[in-house]
């Protein structure tokens, strides 16, 4: 009756289903403690308050091997966060202008970028980060080339060295120094919480600029002058923050083995960085051309009608509703992106994979736990993407009412 | 219908799955006709594919003995490269009955992964190899240094506390295998290459101008290296831990390959009798036959006999015997007595 009456035929079926997917999960379940039982092993996550006992060389935060797994798999975390971020800025960088420039009216410019997109869409990223990989340890010049008087190899403009070892560049340090927040695990530094906190009101304040400026333009017809003001509000804080905090350069030298000083970009990371960046911003090329080609052609013709120059039809016509096409895969291309920092291990890059899922799950020995804990990880920071990436696409999207 | 194959999958898979937990690994590997053995992704002298794809060397060869005392052929092996990351899974989840790939004993392996470390065949230590233009003389004037180091060992620790008890810095370069490491100790990327030094001592072998690279006088741990099995079953274990201690206790006894058709026939020496299978019914004991320790000796020749033809001086690697002498000559090999 309840399988064959239409009212109750689609529940009954639902329910089973869902009665057989809990049967297999308890099934799969069983079978783990079972086996755990079988093996003589216990599942416990107490071996992230253990001694790690390894160092790692990319450390965004204060640790050393005295310290414990957990903290390891803290500093793998945050090194993931930083190459995703930072694949994703270059990846957007060179995805909206290879996108752009693929429509060109220009045959050579068009040619050429149709060129690096199918190039590194149809080659494996773990095969590009392999490449950069070779290509910084194999052609860069040994530290020991900068030494003596007849060193074959020089800094550029006395402040960048590039090595076999990576790249170095100088940093910028403090004379004032404001201490440190203490936040749980993690202390950034109170200078740069400054920084970043002045830089961010700097933008809310230029965008209360431009909006005074389109209720002006709106009222009156004529748009006041904004480029000087915008400038101004941008830098001269920020400028301000620096000069009274002392900030200075610290240069890189050589000293010992190697040189100190200054940031170390190292080749694990350089290689996981352009390698991410650069394949994934052909992907994101292809989404922009197609968003932009998803408008139809009378968009730009009546903005040319309306005497909008090219540039600002781009700007102010196509790209906004071009948008709404865009943003949709292209938070599948930033997810992409971020879980594929897991290949990290392949060039020694020292993300959550080679701490937790790595090295960590090795000492201890902690598979199933580690495992379990490394995809909760990342799945909490893909759905986070996500989330983020949704507020931000409902904001451009079509409004419809 | 649907249901009843369902369930009926469910079940079948439940019964195969509890069949298989049944059994014990003897049973599985002679059932098999083959052994399955871990074994390192390519050191040469200890586990590497020679050029006719045949795995060679030390740690291969005590396979092979093995695979020769429980199914009468040397060759019944098959060899599943492993990177020092992926070894314990694979012999703690049945991928493989025995590892023999250069593992350091330790107590958490032992006690906390559940393995049984049947004994050791070669007593290592943690050593560093640099380039000889570096002038460098000793690992205390490695201060700086950047380092190339395999994850997942333990040499990796050894590094850790050594430069930190030292008041020393150093840059870790992490590398997934021997060969990415010694990759990229060649290109530079790294001043040292740190791990076993038996270890180091094939890399260097196997690099185009060997005289270039120094192996520093400190060695930093203590690393015995040995075959491991799952805890749990225990006659499987005793199998390779006497396997091992059989190929010892002929080179101490002088049983080689070259004489052991001879001895087999008969020996006035009682233990040589019991070993080779003559006396006392020891293969027996183990589940196996009375031959299987002189198939095993036969396959590979005796301890000494394999140390020299894989790894010993007359070979590129060139290893001296030092601790992985016979305790009558001043080293750590010790066998129980056959009886």
């Amino acid at each position: 009756m309840l399988l064959y009456d239409q009212r109750y035929r689609s529940i009954t079926i639902q329910i089973f289903a869902l009665f057989l997917l809990m049967l297999g999960a308890a099934w799969l379940i069983d079978n783990v403690i079972s086996n755990l039982r079988l093996l003589g092993r216990t599942f416990s996550f107490n071996f992230l308050s253990q001694t790690s006992g390894y160092d790692i060389n990319q450390r965004p935060i204060e640790y050393d091997s005295t310290m414990t797994h957990g903290r390891a798999a803290l500093v793998g975390f945050l090194n993931t966060i930083i190459l995703a971020i930072m694949g994703c800025a270059l990846a957007t960088v060179l995805g909206v202008l290879a996108g752009v420039l693929r429509l060109s009216n220009n045959w050579i410019i068009s040619r050429l970028v149709t060129f690096y997109v199918e190039i590194f869409r149809n080659i494996p990223t773990l095969i590009w980060i392999l490449i950069f990989g070779a290509v910084m340890a194999e052609s860069m010049p040994a530290p020991s080339a900068f030494r003596g008087d007849d060193a074959t190899s020089s800094m550029i403009f006395d402040a960048i060295a590039i090595t076999n070892r990576g790249v170095y560049v100088p940093a910028v340090l403090f004379v004032t120094d404001l201490g440190y927040l203490t936040l749980g695990p993690v202390a950034p530094s109170l200078n740069w919480l400054l920084v970043i906190a002045v830089i961010v009101a700097s933008l809310f304040a230029n965008k209360a600029l431009i909006t005074h400026a389109t209720r002006v333009q709106n009222a009156t017809g004529i748009r006041p002058k904004t480029w000087w003001k915008s400038i101004l509000i941008l830098l001269v804080p920020v400028g301000a923050v620096f000069i009274a905090l002392g900030a200075y350069l610290e240069y890189p030298e050589l000293r010992g083995f190697n040189f100190a000083g200054g940031v170390h970009l190292r080749n694990s990371f350089l290689a996981m960085w352009l390698g991410l960046g650069i394949y994934t911003g052909a992907f994101i090329a292809e989404i922009v051309r197609g968003g932009i080609l998803a408008i139809s052609k009378g968009q730009t013709e009546a903005a040319f009608a309306l005497g909008l120059q090219p540039g600002k039809t781009m700007r102010l016509v196509i790209l906004p509703q071009a948008m709404r096409v865009i943003i949709p895969p292209l938070i599948s291309q930033y997810l992409n992106l971020t879980k594929n920092t897991s290949l990290g291990l392949a060039v020694g890059y020292m993300d959550l994979r080679s701490t937790l899922g790595g090295i960590t799950i090795n000492q201890p020995g902690r598979e199933l736990e580690g495992m379990l804990l490394l995809m909760a990880i990342y799945l909490a920071i893909s759905l986070t993407i996500s989330g983020l990436m949704n507020v931000y696409n409902s904001r451009v999207k079509l409004k419809e009412r | 219908m649907n249901k009843s194959v369902f369930l009926g999958t469910l079940a079948a898979t439940a019964l195969v799955a509890g069949l298989a937990q049944a059994q014990t690994t003897l049973e599985t590997v002679k059932n098999r006709g083959e052994l399955v053995c871990g074994s390192n992704t390519g050191q040469a002298g200890f586990g590497a594919p020679d050029a006719n794809g045949v795995w060679q060397g030390f740690d291969v060869g005590f396979c092979r003995a093995l695979a020769a005392a429980v199914l009468s052929d040397p060759n019944a092996v098959t060899f599943v490269p492993l990177t020092s990351q992926t070894r314990f899974s694979a012999l703690a989840s049945g991928e493989i009955d025995v590892l023999s790939r250069n593992t350091t004993w330790t107590f958490t392996r032992d006690v906390d992964l559940n393995f049984t470390f049947v004994g050791t065949n070669y007593y290592d230590g943690q050593g560093f190899m640099v380039n000889r233009e570096l002038g460098v003389s000793s690992a205390l004037e490695l201060d700086g240094a950047t380092v190339c180091i395999e994850t997942g060992t333990t040499t990796e620790l050894n590094l850790a506390d050594y430069f930190r008890v030292n008041g020393m810095s150093y840059e870790p370069v992490p590398v997934d295998t021997a060969a990415e490491a010694q990759q990229q100790y060649l290109a530079g990327a790294c001043d040292v290459y740190t791990t076993d030094i038996s270890a180091l001592a094939s890399s260097r072998a196997a690099f185009a101008e060997p005289g270039d690279h120094v192996i520093l006088p400190e060695v930093v741990s203590k690393e015995p290296l040995g075959p491991v099995v799952r805890h749990g079953d225990d006659n499987w274990a005793d199998i390779v831990q006497w396997t091992l201690f059989a190929l010892i206790a002929a080179e101490e006894l002088g049983i080689t390959s070259a004489n052991l058709e001879e001895l087999k026939a008969g020996s006035n020496n009682p233990e040589i009798n019991r070993i080779l299978g003559n006396d006392g019914g020891f293969g027996e004991m183990l589940g196996l036959d009375n031959e299987w320790a002189a198939r095993a000796i036969a396959a590979v020749g005796n301890y000494g006999e394999l140390f020299s033809t894989t790894i010993g001086d007359q070979t590129p690697i060139g290893l001296a015997r030092g601790l992985n002498a016979q305790w009558t000559q001043g080293g750590l090999l010790y066998a129980p007595p056959f009886r």
